[in-house]
């Protein structure tokens, strides 16, 4: 005789398959109907997209006027957008009021910063610094000699006429290049020990983040000529820059801080026992590293720059957004119920396809930069 | 004999130039005196400036008739008011909408900014489109778009679009009845001072209990209930009631009922919408910093869900939410001042506009402006220090 008690006689039954966790229909499961409240949601949620998506597929597709159609479909009852008037009037949200037929000259400038921003923007493309002198320094004097004319046999072109997206990119792009060596120096004061020196940056810094750029472009405008000895005319373009410069830079100021704070005591140190003065300590050890931690924070100083660039028509310069609201209150042939939601529309769109590319490379950055310091 | 000195050997005394603090006082000079000479520079180009253009310069103006119209103003406001009567009106307007701005974007952020941690796909998906738009278009852009596009569009005032609750959408803006309490109504609001004080002892009470003995009282519920039935109560006995006076269609415009101007409208749209997507990014990343190891700890230490968000994930979450929250207030109370490009009688358009334009006073103006914004941040930075010193992790 044996101990054992129990012999298990039959086959213990099979146990039903788990849940499928692949598929449409697991994921439907975990995504949309986990819970009684998550499947309420779902519904609300298709329920709004029912009731959202077929208007708008109509507005800007369905029953829209494509690029050629005429201001007579576009006031017809049912009308979407009207593309045509976007199209017709194309120029000059681009270029402003910038003569027709120098508007080759642009182009090259759009053309070259193109040429020259987007290998910066790859962290794989070589020759980086000649490519960053290049774009910073070499670039910008070409560009304006392009723009302005007056040399070389260019017909000159004076900056009022300049306007719509050139105005946007050309302010935001300047107002980012210069406000960057501006920042880096009030970022440097600020955690200086020369008491004076400090106090100025910080003042210089908390007043500026403390007021609307809005009245610092009143300021800007009404202000600098006055401070200007007396007989100088100070370009409205460069009013806008000067404004757009000072705001962005108390910004930037902060940002490198935020990198500067990040880089370890002993770096300071560790240059200091190194024998190297301020200067070379701060250029070869301390800004190499605490400028790439904040290459994410300056692109996103870059992109509220882009956005308020529409603010410059406070100074009387016409951006894409004035532009496009210029004509939308004076282009009388295209007057229709849509002219006005159609041109703000169009340039909301291309406002957000810069500002979003962007922020996408913002992260991928940022994603770029952390592995290093991952463990 | 020679004497070897033993002792520390003082460090050896830099060359005059070589100094540090020698040097670094020098560079203080020079970018003292550099700036002292920036700044007599520019003042003495003003002075001749405003001098050729017969300028005065002084506060003086303040006290001057203003003889201008603004459109929208809580405080008493006629043409023969004076100048510093314009800047607190501008000053209430800015900060009327700031604060109702405020108060939606707090709501809407917090709202979308959870949604977009659902683990539902459609509420996420929908969530994450709101913020990817409205954060990457301009603000001024979503305002014109608010105000010339929607409306500026809507019918003539005698097609007005019919509301529910007696209101009315026009032209001319939103046109709601305006309540007007009667005499009677000043005890409800006594009523509804009792209930808060009730409410702050009642929490007191049940913490105390709770310490001591380990029982737990409904707080939450019991609060509300006193909040809604006290009033009520004394509503009821005092016989207090609420007119309405309802706009009224006339001949060319209504008349009656509570205007809300198309530029107020749409400065708190354009605000709200666009201020609750930077909001809902802050809620997001607030919340993901708390450790899943706190919930699991939590979890552990057997709380019940509500009990878990509201004692474990919350209070971590807003000691990383709150700072940048309220640079997002402030944000919004600056951008206010885009209210001066549609129209809206705020601050800047009142005071760095209209009055500069009248005055001539632009330095004046453009300071005082300026000033107040300054205060502003600088009240929001001395109540956020208060704040990150009082919720500061006290490690040790």
């Amino acid at each position: 005789m044996s101990d054992i008690g129990f012999v298990r006689a039959d086959l213990v039954p099979a146990k039903p398959a788990p849940n499928r966790t692949s598929g449409a229909m697991a994921w439907a499961q975990k995504n949309l109907f986990a819970t009684p409240v998550d499947t309420i949601l779902t519904l609300l949620g298709l329920l709004f997209l029912t009731w959202i998506v077929p208007p708008l597929f109509n507005f800007f597709i369905g029953h829209a006027v494509g690029p050629n159609g005429t201001v007579e479909e576009c006031r017809a009852i049912d009308a979407g957008a009207c593309w045509a008037y976007i199209y017709s009037e194309m120029e000059f949200f681009i270029y402003g009021f910038y003569d027709i037929p120098q508007q080759w000259r642009p182009n090259i400038v759009f053309a070259l910063g193109a040429m020259l921003f987007v290998p910066l923007l790859i962290p794989k493309a070589p020759f980086k610094r000649v490519n960053a002198i290049l774009f910073l320094v070499v670039y910008p004097v070409v560009s304006y000699f392009l723009l302005a004319g007056g040399v070389f046999g260019l017909t000159e072109i004076p900056t009022e006429k300049w306007g719509g997206l050139l105005v946007t990119l050309i302010i935001s792009v300047v107002g980012i290049t210069l406000s960057f060596p501006l920042g880096i120096i009030l970022a440097l004061g600020r955690q200086s020990n020369l008491p004076v020196i400090k106090t100025l940056c910080i003042a210089f810094i908390e007043l500026i983040r403390a007021v609307p750029l809005i009245t610092i472009l009143f300021m800007a405008s009404i202000m600098l000529p006055l401070f200007m000895p007396q007989g100088t005319t100070v370009d409205k373009f460069l009013r806008a820059l000067v404004g757009v410069t000072l705001f962005t830079s108390a910004y930037m100021a902060e940002v490198v801080r935020g990198g500067l704070q990040a880089i370890p005591r002993g770096q300071y140190e560790a240059g200091a026992s190194l024998g190297l003065g301020y200067w070379q300590r701060m250029y070869f050890i301390i800004l190499p590293q605490a400028l790439k931690h904040v290459i994410p924070g300056i692109v996103n100083n870059f992109i509220s720059l882009f956005k308020d660039t529409s603010l410059v028509y406070i100074v009387g310069m016409k951006d894409l957004l004035e532009a496009v609201k210029t004509k939308n209150d004076s282009a009388l042939e295209w007057q229709s119920a849509n002219t006005a939601t159609t041109g703000y529309l169009f340039a909301a769109m291309v406002f957000w396809v810069f500002c979003f590319s962007m922020s996408r490379y913002s992260m991928y950055m940022e994603r770029r930069l952390n592995t290093g310091y991952k463990r | 004999m020679t004497t070897l000195d033993t002792g520390p050997a003082a460090a050896p005394r830099p060359s005059f130039f070589n100094d540090p603090v020698i040097r670094g006082i020098v560079y203080q000079l020079v970018v003292a005196a550099l700036l002292i000479a920036f700044i007599a520079w520019i003042v003495g180009n003003t002075a001749t400036n405003l001098a050729a253009q017969n300028k005065t310069t002084g506060f003086d103006f303040l006290w001057k008739t203003a003889g201008f119209d603004i459109s929208f103003s809580l405080l008493p406001w006629t043409r023969a008011s004076i100048y510093w009567e314009a800047f607190l009106v501008g000053i209430t307007n800015t900060l009327l909408v700031a604060f109702i701005g405020i108060v939606a974007a707090t709501i809407l952020g917090f709202t979308i900014g959870i949604a977009r941690l659902s683990s539902n796909f459609i509420v996420s998906t929908l969530a994450t489109i709101y913020v990817e738009t409205i954060r990457n278009i301009p603000l001024l852009l979503q305002l014109f778009f608010w105000y010339f596009a929607v409306l500026k569009a809507m019918p003539a005032v005698r097609d007005s679009i019919v509301l529910p609750l007696d209101s009315f959408i026009n032209q001319r803006g939103i046109f709601v009845p305006k309540p007007i309490p009667d005499p009677q109504f000043g005890f409800v609001w006594i009523g509804l001072a009792l209930a808060i004080i009730g409410v702050i002892v009642l929490r007191t009470w049940a913490k105390k209990r709770l310490e001591a003995t380990g029982k737990r009282f409904p707080v939450f519920l019991s609060s509300v209930a006193v909040l809604v039935i006290v009033p009520a109560i004394v509503w009821f006995i005092s016989g207090a009631s609420v007119a309405f006076d309802p706009p009224v269609l006339e001949r060319f415009n209504f008349k009656g009922g509570l205007q809300l101007p198309p530029e107020f409208v749409a400065l708190l749209f354009g605000l709200t919408i666009y201020t609750a997507s930077f909001i809902a990014e802050t809620v997001r990343g607030g919340i993901q910093a708390v450790s899943r190891g706190q919930t699991e700890a939590a979890m552990s230490l057997g709380l019940k869900e509500g009990d878990r968000l509201r004692l474990v994930i919350v209070p971590q979450a807003m000691r990383v939410i709150v700072p940048p929250l309220t640079s997002q207030y402030l944000n919004l109370t600056k951008n206010s001042s885009l209210g001066a490009a549609i129209g809206y009688p705020e601050l800047v358009n009142v005071f760095s506009g209209t009055a500069l334009n009248q005055t001539g006073r632009a330095i004046e103006c453009i300071a005082l402006t300026m000033l107040v914004y300054l205060t502003f941040s600088l009240l929001t930075s001395a109540i956020m220090n208060w704040y990150n010193a009082r919720v500061s992790l006290v490690e040790r």
